[in-house]
């Protein structure tokens, strides 16, 4: 292997960025709707886990990782559905619930999980980007997921359809005033059912991401927090969803740098630099917070905003 | 008439509608809450409604636009009769209401509230041709309104006249307007006013308003009608009905707690709150709040006079504690002040914030614990308790709710429960027993009834007249004529008038709150 030095670094970070980022794109992507529509669903981890299982199953059992995908993507519906079945029942906290639901995704895959520890699935394709370059690493930082192609452009669609749809516009009202969507006509339980339940799905569909691509295998450990973290970036990424693709960029270009260093020869205190995601995150955080001002953004009919 | 919302139809080809309900009546089980109520409001007309709070002015609107149905009675538009089975049909019926609160989504702009609102939103905006369309019925509009920004950055009189227009945006022709004025400045609302008076003069447009301000119902109102205890008490030209006429029959024959005499200012009185050179910022952090010197004396009502949003709320939360200032000095009988529980208690301070619930309750816990906010740590010597006197609270929350005529189902149900004006009753008798020092009282009348308001302003009175400090913040300009001793004027964040109130003259009061000083 040609050595590139200390360039690999930044190469790493890209590579890790592009890589890393694709299971926080879907899962913030998905959170974002849901809290747009002014309900948290903090189970998400247990949703993403479970899709993992789920695309790894099916794709085992069918030999495409595609049909591994939709199937995640419906189970994942149906954990929102009841997440937001659940909380539609007066004096229900969407927070306890979301975490109940963690629990109860998480379980309910290793359950059903356990068979699918030893067989191998066929993996999501990816394009090579990279073939201008002589450099593997180059080459393999460039290798791109179709999945990551995918999040980025339903992040630009999502922002876009905020603005400029109906059902954007409707989720915005619903999120921002209960009372203001019910003087419209408008059911909010049924608004944040159906929000919850395709934010489930898109989050189910990070978890197929780490199944079938990277890491590529299912066991017990394959989430390392996605699921939490990529609720915390959402809030970082004031609900909008172009905000929630750079965070997720940022967390895992973050995330690289450990293993990066480590590649490079760094061999002391690298272990600091896998904490470097969570420190970035709590030093922007406190950055842009004020305690003078409200969260800018931030959905009014929102359990932690009300 | 079917006008389902599809194509928005040109303001002016679309005539007022009128209505008329006869024998209108509404029960609740063994409650009667509308007694054979019969009132004409014919198209092209402004009709107020007049009442206490309870006697029945919602029911009646509700009734009409089909949030309940009535028990007896029917509903007549453009002299025939009609069935509103639910808002939706009254709608296509083309009649629209304006709640007291905003119903305007916050985060959205003002275009896209009026889009979303139509029932035949297409799947994908086309902003470019709504936004033409919208520029083209707004030239039609007395009002003008930026469409472009988020609704929450709107001023309070922006967003009421654009719920007006977005009830007219989507074809309704008949309005009631409830309460529309409670949250705006007196000179927003003459203006608002104005124009949708006009738009009646024009034919374009009915109104019925529900009020309790009666310069604002001889002023605009064509007729008036008024209702008390769930029944008609009066009906008539407003031409022909003097205020005093109305009054009696709005409260019938219930007294009015009277303003103490005013006792004099003594020229010895010693200030016991003093605020120089406070800077804090406000809530949105790009302005500030820049206080140069404002002193209460003993004895005096202080009232700070400006239109809602000019720093009047930082200025009492800097004085409540709430916000921190970045420089100055707030000083009570000369020791610095900075708000904690031992200072307030020390100098007996007490503190009416506006919207009470919100800032000066804890919603869920019950009236008899809201009550000893202020008491339940002292224990009998005046060392701190460690154990709550349940009983002793009980007790002391029963006085106090006979002695402010607190209304609530119990001592024991939660703040929450009780109307606003028996929240801010339970908050004045929290605050205003004991020895009061300084009083710092923001919109104590907000939204209250009559007799409500007579009782609370004599309250204030009577703890003025005991010696108090009163520094009285509030939007109603007539309240502060009535209450204070000297009126300032506050305007983007600085005191920027004073004037004793005898010799106070509202249009240059007016002028110094608008900005023009």
């Amino acid at each position: 292997m040609e050595d590139i030095g200390l360039w690999g670094v930044p190469l790493a970070i890209l590579a890790g960025a592009i890589r890393v980022s694709t299971p926080f794109i879907f899962v913030s992507l998905g959170e974002a709707i849901t809290e747009r529509s002014g309900r948290i669903n903090l189970g998400l981890e247990g949703t993403l886990v479970f899709g993992a299982m789920t695309a790894y199953g099916v794709a085992v059992m069918t030999l495409s990782p595609w049909l591994g995908v939709l199937a995640a993507m419906a189970a994942g519906a149906v954990f929102g559905l009841v997440h937001g079945w659940i909380c539609k029942f007066p004096k229900v906290n969407d927070i306890a619930i979301g975490i109940a639901m963690m629990q109860f995704g998480l379980g309910l895959a290793f359950f059903l999980g356990k068979p699918f520890i030893q067989p191998s699935a066929p993996k999501l394709p990816s394009i090579p980007f990279g073939g201008w370059s002589d450099v593997p690493q180059v080459q393999a930082a460039l290798n791109i997921n179709v999945l990551f192609l995918i999040g980025a452009a339903l992040a630009v669609f999502l922002w876009w359809a905020f603005r400029n749809t109906r059902i954007g516009l409707i989720l915005r009202v619903v999120g921002d005033s209960s009372d203001a969507a019910r003087a419209m006509g408008l059911n909010p339980d049924t608004v944040r059912l159906l929000a919850t339940a395709v934010g489930g799905a898109l989050a189910a569909i990070g978890g197929a991401y780490l199944s079938l691509f990277y890491p590529g295998s299912w066991n017990e450990g394959i989430s390392s927090g996605q699921g939490l973290m990529a609720v915390a970036l959402v809030i970082f990424a004031r609900w909008n969803p172009i905000g929630c693709f750079l965070a997720a960029m940022l967390f895992g270009g973050a995330g690289a740098l450990g293993p990066a260093l480590q590649s490079v020869g760094v061999t002391q205190g690298y272990y600091l630099f896998y904490a470097a995601p969570y420190v970035l995150t709590l030093a922007i955080l406190i950055a842009t917070s004020s305690p003078t001002r409200s969260l800018a953004g931030a959905p009014g009919a929102l359990s932690i905003t009300k | 008439m079917t006008m389902l919302v599809g194509n928005i139809p040109p303001f002016k080809t679309v005539p007022a509608v009128g209505i008329e309900t006869v024998g209108m009546t509404m029960r609740f089980g063994a409650f009667t809450a509308l007694d054979n109520v019969s009132i004409k409001v014919p198209a092209g007309t402004f009709h107020a409604l007049l009442g206490e709070n309870g006697a029945g002015k919602s029911t009646l609107v509700k009734c009409i636009m089909g949030f309940y149905h009535q028990t007896a009675g029917q509903l007549q538009v453009d002299d025939r009769e009609v069935a509103v089975a639910s808002p939706r049909d009254a709608a296509a019926l083309g009649l629209g209401m304006v709640y007291q609160h905003f119903t305007l989504v916050p985060s959205l702009t003002g275009a896209e509230n009026l889009v979303i609102n139509r029932t035949d939103v297409p799947a994908v905006i086309n902003w470019a041709k709504e936004r033409q369309a919208l520029a083209a019925f707004m030239e039609t509009m007395p009002f003008t309104i930026p469409l472009d920004r988020p609704v929450s950055e709107l001023a309070a009189g922006e967003k009421q006249k654009l719920e007006i227009v977005k009830q007219l945006y989507l074809g309704r022709r008949f309005l009631v307007l409830d309460e529309p004025t409670s949250v705006l400045t007196p000179a927003e609302a003459d203006e608002m006013l104005g124009l949708v008076r006009g738009m009646t003069e024009r034919g374009e447009l009915t109104v019925l308003m529900i009020s309790h301000k009666f310069h604002e119902v001889t002023k605009f109102a064509d007729a008036v009608s008024v209702l008390r205890r769930g029944k008609l008490t009066g009906t008539g030209l407003v031409s022909d009905l003097s205020t005093a006429d109305m009054a009696a029959m709005m409260i019938g024959d219930v007294k009015l707690a009277e303003l103490d005499t005013r006792l004099p200012v003594s020229d010895g009185a010693r200030a016991v709150l003093s605020v120089s050179k406070v800077r804090a910022p406000d809530r949105t952090g790009l302005k500030m709040i820049d206080i140069e010197n404002l002193v209460v004396r003993s004895g005096e009502i202080v009232g700070i006079a400006g239109i809602s949003g000019n720093g009047q709320k930082e200025l009492a939360e800097v004085l409540a504690g709430q916000r921190a200032a970045e420089t100055g000095e707030v000083t009570v009988k000369g020791r610095a002040y900075g708000a904690t529980r031992p200072e307030t208690r020390a100098n007996n301070v007490r503190f009416i914030p506006e919207e009470p619930l919100a800032n000066a309750c804890a919603p869920r816990m019950t009236v008899t614990e809201n009550l000893a906010f202020r008491t339940f740590d002292v224990a009998k010597g005046g060392k701190e308790a460690i154990w709550l006197d349940g009983r002793g609270m009980k007790k002391r929350a029963s006085s106090l709710i006979d002695d402010f005529k607190v209304k609530t189902a119990s001592p024991a149900s939660p703040i929450a429960a009780l109307s606003g004006g028996n929240v801010q009753r339970a908050v004045l008798a929290r605050e205003l027993t004991g020895d009061v020092d300084l009083l710092i009282v923001s919109n104590p009348c907000f939204g209250l009834d009559f007799s409500a308001v007579a009782e609370i302003r004599a309250r204030i009175m009577k703890a003025r007249n005991a010696g108090a400090a009163v520094l009285l913040m509030s939007e109603d300009l007539d309240e502060l004529m009535e209450m204070s001793d000297r009126i300032m004027v506050m305007s983007e964040g600085k005191l920027v008038y004073e004037t004793p109130a005898r010799e106070a003259d509202i249009s240059v009061i007016g002028a110094h709150m608008a900005g023009h000083h």
